[in-house]
């Protein structure tokens, strides 16, 4: 199980990058997991395939923390479909994750192409 | 995860498979849309989304407590299998409950009796002050069950101590509480000033009693009743206060009602009134301790000052000593009574548990037994193991298939515990209630009519952690070892193993026979103990302890509210048991101012032409012509008293025992002998003169050895000194109820203020082998209980055996081997282990048996004889249970056996 709290990114990159990538996606508004999971694809260009058997745990556990809320509504072409919402929690995270990635980013690259 | 979803996550893993659902169904609409046949986008959508059990199974996991949860499952697992095997569950269940009810029953008296503190305010600050380790022992008049102090002495305490806030003394007394013809007694205490202030006891109702109602001389003082007697004499009414209540003859106001709880300080009793100390002498008038130095009737108790320490308190005493015992020298004391008295020092002792003669009696008999009880126990776990054990190989191929599709090893054993919790759980349970009704079984039968005591049974925190220990510790030892074992084996073997019938392996079966090893050890010892305090007391009962104890009624009479001057009572003696004598079907009466066996005594030191001999202590009596006709002790030499002859101013006689002449006189001819008692200086010293011997007989109790003892005749007693007590013993063969109500008929015609009590020789007996037929009894059961487990856990291993083996028997009696042969065979076997069993346990009884050796009388604690009927007995059931697996064994059909294969 894993812990509560911010996850460090090297210990289980993809899995962090997943949940940043979730609230990032939600930032722009709710979305039930089916959108989440194209959003991300089609965000990046399609390189990054969401396994969507994997995305279902991870908004559980977004939600567990209390970064997400769900509720039930209805989808585009008259589905039910289980909405979620950023909280101003996951506003939050959403800010310092992005900016701990940035970092990571930059650290990797001084390392990557040394000037 | 949170413990609320912990509840709802049936609830929510609905909830994920609507939403996978949902997932699938919006896929397959865009798939659908993107040109694919409904089929296609359907399974197109469902590889995508991957494998739907594990996702939810992911989130539940998040979900769930996991330990819980699956310690949750294995008790529904563990209670369907005992619905599945109720005949198992049973036997397991009631084995354990015995064992389990037993250890909680002795445990919970013990508790009560050694454990518990008194249920008064901080108990820890309580202490008894009395005299510490002395060179010489006490003189003077001990009468009460704690004869531990002197008044004088305590006023001393009183007024010198500095080391207790408050300090009181208290005596118990039995008070009538009627007028005449037949007692009924009260169980009183009379207790100084501060007795309830002290112990911080509130009242339940009026007030207590302080140090205002105990004045010296006080005529019509107070008193406070117990809860039990409110509730008995009064029924609880509230109108109780402000009654009368007679005890031996004085009207006594009641001013309060104690609570329930309280019973005194006196763990194994409880009191029915407390009246102050002052009251003393109401009921004994001339006899009175008050005043008198040499009177030893009281316990002194104190309570230590916030801070103060037991040692503080005890030298503090020590050093008020000398000038204590100085000023309260008894002036009838002779130098060397002087000598040794003005030695003692007071010390203080811890007193937070109460004192209590049923401790002293009954504490190391009580740890006896649950010793003895928790070899029962584990004796019955040591059989459930065994059951439990052929139960895991029966599982042993599903473990294997288990175990080869992934189950860890650990979560197999968790599952197997489980059902061995469940039953040590429900085991302890019953067990637990079963106690509750042991003890009070217990508790009745140590209650007698003479000696009534009172166990606070209450349930605490002590006894919920031993029982709860106990079906701990039973369900590691018979679950633990089985679990273990069934998944030690490795799954290829276990499954190549079951398929087709090969002999066991020597190893897996040698832990049972281990466990059937130490099952009939540990049996012996306890069969061997049983029959060890049987025989105890079965020597006991049929030693010949002097007199013959059936057809005498012993009846006792109170002569206080005759008002009968002492000196005009020895003629009123005579004429009451002169009238007993002559009812019809009495064939002879007698008074005794000591009855044999009844506990109490009266002894002094002689000395012999002058000189005092060595150990010169000898009990005396005092009885009337035809005492020894009576008791059917023989007269061996000289007449019986006469008293015609014996009067008050003809010369002083006694009767002495055969032990007397032995140790006194080196068997000169003791008629014309005499001796003198030992009294202080100007004292007069009469000369007795021994004119008749009499056979040995019993004293004070049973166990001890033969000793020496004068018998004074009544009629020459000194008139000044008569007590207002007389008891008669009454020799008749018709029943007892007739003999009773014509003995009280005729008292009461005599004088109807004489208070009556009766008793049989008989029930005195019985009641002085109490603790020892306590002991033979429950060991006695216990020690069967033992035998029959461990037979049955014998026949059950042979039995397992012989099933497990039944084509190699097949084998053999298909090449010739007859049923004899094979009789011989599993007999052999089951021979092997009964005897190991018997070595062992026989060593282990020899060493246990040293522990009860203070209990056991006329026998020594390795008993030869005792060991080898033990083990002869145990040995010869064994046997006879492992004969009936052989025999079926050796009714095999060969061809059938083997047919199985």
């Amino acid at each position: 199980m894993p812990k509560r709290g911010t996850a460090p990114i090297h210990g289980d990159m993809l899995q962090g990058t997943l949940d940043v990538l979730i609230l990032k996606t939600l930032a722009l508004g709710p979305a039930h997991g089916h959108t989440i999971a194209y959003a991300i694809e089609r965000q990046s260009d399609d390189v990054l395939a969401v396994e969507h058997g994997s995305l279902y745990p991870a908004l559980h556990r977004l939600e567990d923390r209390k970064w997400i809320a769900s509720f039930w509504g209805t989808s585009e072409n008259n589905r039910k479909a289980r909405y979620y919402r950023l909280t101003p929690a996951g506003k939050k995270q959403l800010t310092e994750q992005t900016n701990r990635w940035d970092e990571i980013v930059r650290a990797v690259n001084r390392i990557l192409r040394p000037a | 995860m949170s413990i609320k979803r912990f509840f709802h996550r049936s609830r929510w893993d609905d909830e994920r498979a609507r939403e996978l659902e949902a997932h699938l169904a919006i896929e397959t609409d865009d798939n659908i849309a993107r040109g694919m046949t409904p089929e296609d986008a359907r399974l197109a959508a469902q590889r995508k989304l991957g494998n739907r059990t594990l996702v939810r199974e992911d989130i539940y996991q998040m979900n769930t407590i996991s330990f819980l949860d699956s310690a949750w499952r294995d008790l529904r697992y563990g209670a369907r299998l005992l619905r599945l095997n109720p005949s198992f569950a049973i036997v397991a269940i009631l084995s354990l409950a015995l064992g389990v009810g037993a250890n909680t029953a002795i445990f919970q008296l013990l508790d009560a009796v050694r454990l518990r503190t008194l249920p008064v305010k901080d108990p820890q600050q309580l202490v008894e002050v009395r005299i510490g380790q002395t060179t010489g022992g006490r003189t003077g008049s001990f009468m009460s069950r704690r004869p531990m102090m002197t008044n004088p002495l305590w006023e001393q305490v009183r007024d010198h101590q500095q080391t207790f806030s408050s300090a009181f003394a208290y005596a118990n007394v039995g008070f009538n509480l009627t007028n005449g013809g037949e007692a009924r007694y009260a169980m009183g205490v009379w207790a100084s000033g501060d007795f309830f202030s002290t112990l911080g006891v509130p009242v339940l109702l009026g007030r207590t009693l302080t140090a205002a109602d105990d004045r010296r001389g006080c005529q019509s003082p107070p008193a406070v009743i117990s809860y039990g007697f409110w509730q008995r004499e009064y029924g609880g009414s509230p109108s109780a206060i402000g009654r009368s209540v007679m005890l031996d003859g004085h009207a006594y106001d009641i001013v309060g009602v104690t609570p329930a709880s309280f019973f005194g300080v006196e763990v194994g009793r409880t009191f029915d009134v407390v009246v102050p100390l002052c009251a003393e002498a109401l009921s004994r008038g001339a006899r009175s301790g008050l005043e008198k130095p040499d009177v030893w009737f009281l316990a002194v108790f104190g309570r230590l000052k916030p801070g103060a320490t037991l040692e503080q308190a005890t030298s503090q005493l020590a050093s008020v000593s000398p000038p204590i015992f100085k000023t309260t020298l008894p002036p009838r004391y002779g130098a060397e009574d002087a000598k040794n008295y003005l030695t003692f020092k007071l010390a203080a002792f811890p007193a937070g548990t109460g004192v209590s003669s049923l401790r002293r009696d009954y504490e190391s008999p009580l740890w006896l037994l649950l010793a003895t009880t928790g070899l029962v126990l584990l004796i019955a776990c040591a059989n459930l193991a065994n059951l439990m054990l052929a139960r895991a190989t029966a599982r042993e191929r599903e473990v294997a298939v288990r175990l080869a599709i992934g189950a860890s090893r650990g979560r197999i054993v968790r599952q197997m515990l489980a059902e061995s919790l469940l039953m040590a759980a429900i085991g302890a349970a019953c067990g637990a209630a079963l106690a509750q009704w042991l003890s009070r079984f217990l508790v009745e039968f140590l209650n007698t009519d003479n000696n009534r005591i009172f166990v606070a049974l209450s349930l605490d925190w002590r006894i919920f952690a031993f029982t709860a220990a106990l079906a701990a510790v039973t369900c590691l030892i018979f679950g633990l070892l089985p679990a273990i074992r069934a998944t030690g084996t490795s799954p290829g073997v276990a499954m190549k193993a079951g398929s087709r019938g090969s002999t066991d392996t020597r190893e897996r079966f040698g832990v049972r026979r281990v466990l059937v090893v130490a099952q009939v050890a540990l049996s012996l010892v306890l069969v061997v103990g049983a029959l060890l305090f049987v025989r105890s007391l079965r020597n006991l009962m049929t030693l010949d302890p002097g007199f013959n104890q059936d057809g005498i009624v012993i009846a006792s009479l109170d002569m206080r509210r005759t008002g009968i001057p002492p000196e005009q009572l020895p003629p009123v003696f005579e004429s009451i048991t002169a009238r007993l004598a002559a009812l019809p079907g009495v064939e002879s009466a007698a008074n005794a101012f000591i009855v044999p066996v009844s506990g109490s005594g009266w002894n002094n030191s002689i000395v012999i032409n002058g000189k005092k001999p060595k150990n010169a202590v000898v009990n005396f009596n005092s009885v009337s012509a035809g005492y020894f006709k009576t008791m059917g002790t023989p007269i061996l030499m000289g007449p019986d008293f006469d008293a015609r002859r014996d009067t008050t101013t003809s010369e002083k006689v006694v009767i002495v025992t055969e032990s007397f002449v032995k140790k006194y006189l080196d068997g000169q001819d003791p008629i014309g002998q005499g001796f003198q008692i030992e009294e202080p200086p100007g004292v007069p010293r009469p000369l007795f003169q021994i004119v008749g011997v009499a056979k040995d007989t019993k004293y004070t109790d049973l166990r001890e050895s033969f000793g020496p003892i004068g018998f004074f005749p009544a009629s020459q007693a000194d008139e000044k000194d008569m007590s207002p007590f007389l008891q008669v013993v009454v020799r008749s063969s018709a029943p007892l109820a007739t003999i009773t109500s014509e003995v009280s008929s005729a008292v009461t015609e005599i004088n109807g203020s004489i208070i009556l009590q009766f008793d049989t020789m008989r029930n005195q007996v019985r009641e002085s082998l109490l603790r020892e037929r306590l002991m033979a009894t429950l060991s006695g059961f216990f020690g069967a209980l033992a035998g029959l487990i461990a037979t049955i856990g014998l026949y059950g291993v042979m039995s397992y055996m012989v099933a497990r083996r039944r084509n190699e028997i097949g084998i053999r009696m298909a090449l010739g081997a007859d049923r004899r042969d094979v009789v011989r065979m599993v007999m052999r076997e089951a021979g092997l282990l009964l005897g190991a069993g018997l070595v062992v346990g026989g060593v282990m009884a020899v060493m246990a048996a040293r522990a009860a050796s203070t209990l056991l009388f006329g026998l020594q604690p390795g008993d030869p004889s005792t060991l080898v009927m033990s083990a002869a007995a145990l040995g010869a059931v064994a046997m006879l249970a492992s004969y009936l697996p052989a025999l079926r064994a050796s009714r095999l059909e060969p061809t059938e056996a083997l047919r199985e294969e």
